[in-house]
């Protein structure tokens, strides 16, 4: 008996130990998976389904048989586009719409698309194998947002040796800078500043925040979490009320923000770190009838500029959204124009410009041009 | 396990019964927990009755808060209960089976519109189409457990990784948001009734399970599978039917946490939505008590159980836990929860209420 007590106590602590080290752990460990500069929840749970995998190879097909006739022609430029599963996020849906509305026969291109899915084997592998295929197949520029930031000197190389040009958007990878001819991505870093900056802007006495981070260890959370943390830790009026990770998700927000009523502490300012935990945490102000939005008690702040939330502000129920942009085309177009006239880009890794809209001032134009 | 002092001659015997019962190991963490939190902060407990920006009636408080997000667990229970029971094995596809509820709901609702002005069905079109769509999803699940035999862990490993994917195609990648309040009604109050709709939804829930178990054959069939299915067969069952069942049951209960979920925020996020909450379900059940072999099983110890575990999580909100750190406290009390439960371990205290009453007798 005796013995059977000693097995499950060590049984016990070992799982305690395991399960200790998962919950520090598991946020790094999604970190490696996650993007670079999206703001997607972690990878496990973006997988795609097998069934699913019949949609994108669908699509894929027929922009590549479409790509065929015209480029014999010789008029088009071809482009083959990697991207990741668009049903990963609102933003990468986006980021694919957009991507598939610039490169088309009408503005000059011949684009063929390929996705990485991670529910239907490796997707940096299978972007890899996208790849060469692309660079047999004899393509003018290799458009590129990898799934993982290793993996990809052996085909740069390639690349370059069968003079491809290669242009990277949304994630950067562990390359030389010399087998890419541009990078452009999104400064999560600054997004933070940005919102932090028009916090500041709005002369509270006291900032009493609820912080509501996204999927810990992302790249969106790390950049969006730095700037609010140093004002913290640099002004005296400001108080952290309540810092807690809802990953990304609306219902967490909302139990969050529900237990910092329920306690009775004051707040005047919530500060998600995307759109759907500002959602959540709206419902729970609604629900204890704390008001919100311009001129009332409690400043809303939430980030990706979802359509619905752009129309929240505009209403006046929100204060400021900070865009996360997934518009890459038209700066990817114009290294494409820039390399075509025999240049050099100006840059190698372009900062896209992103905004912070403000409640006061955001326009339904803003809300049909940015909203995502 | 507070009672020990007790534990003397007379009243030893029901205290044994008392601690036999399977009840007494969720009653006990929950009592410990409301222990625990009025030490530390009294306040707990108050409930305030306010008034939500549309000027309706609404109870607020930490019991609310927990009983109020505790439901979509508690109806999970039910059907997690009834799966384990029979099969042997858990479903731990529910979080991506709610996602395609939920987004059936929404399309249903939003006809392909992604921001319709008006709801383009009645609600309860949709839940029902929801309902249909869930209980198919559960019987796919269940038939290749019952019919394919396989591990019902790994043949719900299909849908628990295609299942969020299945659910953003069927709104074509799009976020639908429902501007109607009316929708909000079943994740938050119906106007003029103070207390959350959630309860409600589970209350109905929980009774018409009890009274199914009461009037109907489900609670023997189900523990005759579990507990021996081939002489269950030999009984004249016919434990393949009996399992798909209790995964179709399962989908029920999906469809219905799914309308709860979607209606908090009248929206969905495909990759979040009731994340890992298959891990809390099947956690209700081992802390009910219930064996996760399959066999007995005892349906209020596993809701119990189900408010166990919100009880804990807004606990550690409440305490503000560090973000990270939040997983491994429950870790933690799980692990202490589940060992003292442990029949190893209650047979080890029998043992040694077995001496005290011994020595009593001998002095």
């Amino acid at each position: 008996m005796k013995r059977k007590m000693a097995v499950l106590l060590t049984g016990a602590m070992v799982m305690a130990t395991l399960a200790g080290c998962g919950g520090g752990e598991a946020a790094p460990a999604a970190e490696t998976a996650a993007p670079a500069a999206a703001e997607e929840a972690p990878a496990a749970e973006e997988e795609a389904p097998a069934a699913e995998e019949e949609a994108p190879a669908a699509e894929e097909e027929a922009p590549a048989e479409e790509a065929e006739a015209p480029a014999a022609s010789g008029e088009l430029i071809t482009v083959g586009i990697i991207n990741n599963d668009p049903s990963e996020s609102g933003y990468r849906t986006a980021n694919d719409a957009d991507l598939k509305a610039a490169f088309t026969e009408e503005n000059g291109y011949s684009a063929s698309f390929a996705y990485g899915n991670p529910a239907v084997g490796n997707a940096n592998e299978d972007q890899v194998k996208a790849a060469q295929q692309f660079i047999q197949d004899g393509v003018d520029y290799l458009l590129l947002s990898a799934a993982d930031t290793a993996g990809w000197d052996t085909v740069l190389q390639d690349a370059q040796a069968a003079g491809v040009e290669v242009i990277l958007f949304d994630r950067t990878i562990d390359a030389d800078e010399s087998l890419y001819a541009a990078s452009i991505v999104s400064d999560m870093d600054k997004e933070g500043q940005t919102a932090v900056d028009w916090l500041a802007g709005q002369g509270l006495e006291t900032y009493n925040i609820i912080h509501l981070q996204g999927q810990m260890g992302s790249a969106a959370q790390q950049g969006r979490t730095k700037a609010l943390d140093e004002k913290v830790a640099a002004e005296a009026n400001w108080n952290m009320v309540e810092q807690q990770t809802a990953s990304w998700n609306a219902e967490n927000a909302q139990q969050i923000v529900q237990s910092v009523i329920s306690s009775g502490k004051e707040f005047n300012v919530i500060y998600a770190e995307n759109d759907d935990m500002a959602k959540g945490a709206v419902a729970a102000l609604d629900a204890a009838n704390i008001s919100h939005g311009v001129g009332k008690d409690v400043i809303v702040m939430g980030f990706d500029c979802n359509k619905w939330a752009l129309e929240e502000l505009l209403a006046g129920n929100w204060n400021y959204d900070g865009q996360c942009n997934p518009f890459q085309s038209s700066y990817i177009d114009e290294v494409i124009k820039t390399l075509e006239s025999g240049g050099t880009p100006a840059e190698k890794v372009i900062i896209m410009e992103e905004k912070g809209f403000d409640a006061e001032t955001i326009t339904q134009e803003d809300v049909d041009t940015y909203g995502i | 396990m507070a009672n020990n002092e007790n534990a003397k001659t007379s009243s030893a015997s029901s205290l044994k019964n008392l601690v036999r019962n399977q009840c007494f190991i969720p009653v006990a963490a929950l009592l410990l927990l409301a222990v625990f939190n009025l030490i530390a902060d009294p306040a707990f407990f108050r409930i305030t009755l306010g008034y939500n920006s549309a000027g309706n009636p609404v109870l607020s408080g930490f019991i609310i808060d927990i009983i109020n997000n505790g439901s979509e667990l508690a109806i999970l229970a039910i059907g997690m209960t009834l799966v384990t029971a029979a099969s042997g094995g858990q479903d731990i596809s529910v979080g991506a089976a709610i996602a395609i509820a939920g987004s059936v709901i929404l399309r249903v609702l939003c006809g392909g519109n992604a921001r319709p002005e008006t709801l383009q069905a009645p609600i309860i079109v949709a839940f029902l189409v929801a309902c249909v769509v869930a209980m198919l999803f559960g019987a796919f699940n269940g038939v290749l457990v019952a019919y394919f035999k396989i591990q019902p862990m790994i043949a719900t490993l299909i849908l628990y990784t295609a299942g969020r994917s299945i659910a953003a195609w069927i709104n074509n990648n799009e976020l639908p948001v429902i501007s109607d309040p009316k929708f909000a009604y079943f994740g938050g109050f119906i106007p003029g009734i103070p207390i959350p709709t959630p309860c409600f939804i589970a209350i109905a829930c929980m009774i018409v399970i009890g009274i199914v178990l009461k009037v109907t054959n489900l609670r023997l069939y189900t523990q005759a599978v579990g507990i021996n299915q081939s002489s269950s067969k030999l009984n004249g069952l016919n434990p393949e039917l009996i399992k798909v069942m209790t995964f179709v049951i399962l989908g029920l209960c999906v469809a219905v946490a799914g309308l709860i979920k979607v209606s908090r925020v009248s929206s969905i996020n495909y990759s979040v939505i009731a994340k890992d909450i298959e891990m809390d379900a099947i956690l209700a059940v081992a802390l009910g008590g219930n064996a996760l072999s399959g066999g007995k099983f005892n349906m209020a110890a596993s809701i119990i159980g189900a408010f166990v575990i919100q009880c804990l999580t807004t606990t550690l909100y409440k305490f503000g836990v560090s973000s990270t750190a939040l997983p491994a406290y429950k870790a933690v009390v799980v692990i202490l929860l589940v060992v003292v439960s442990a029949p190893t371990v209650r047979e080890y205290f029998d043992k040694i209420t077995k001496k005290m009453k011994l020595s009593k007798e001998v002095a």
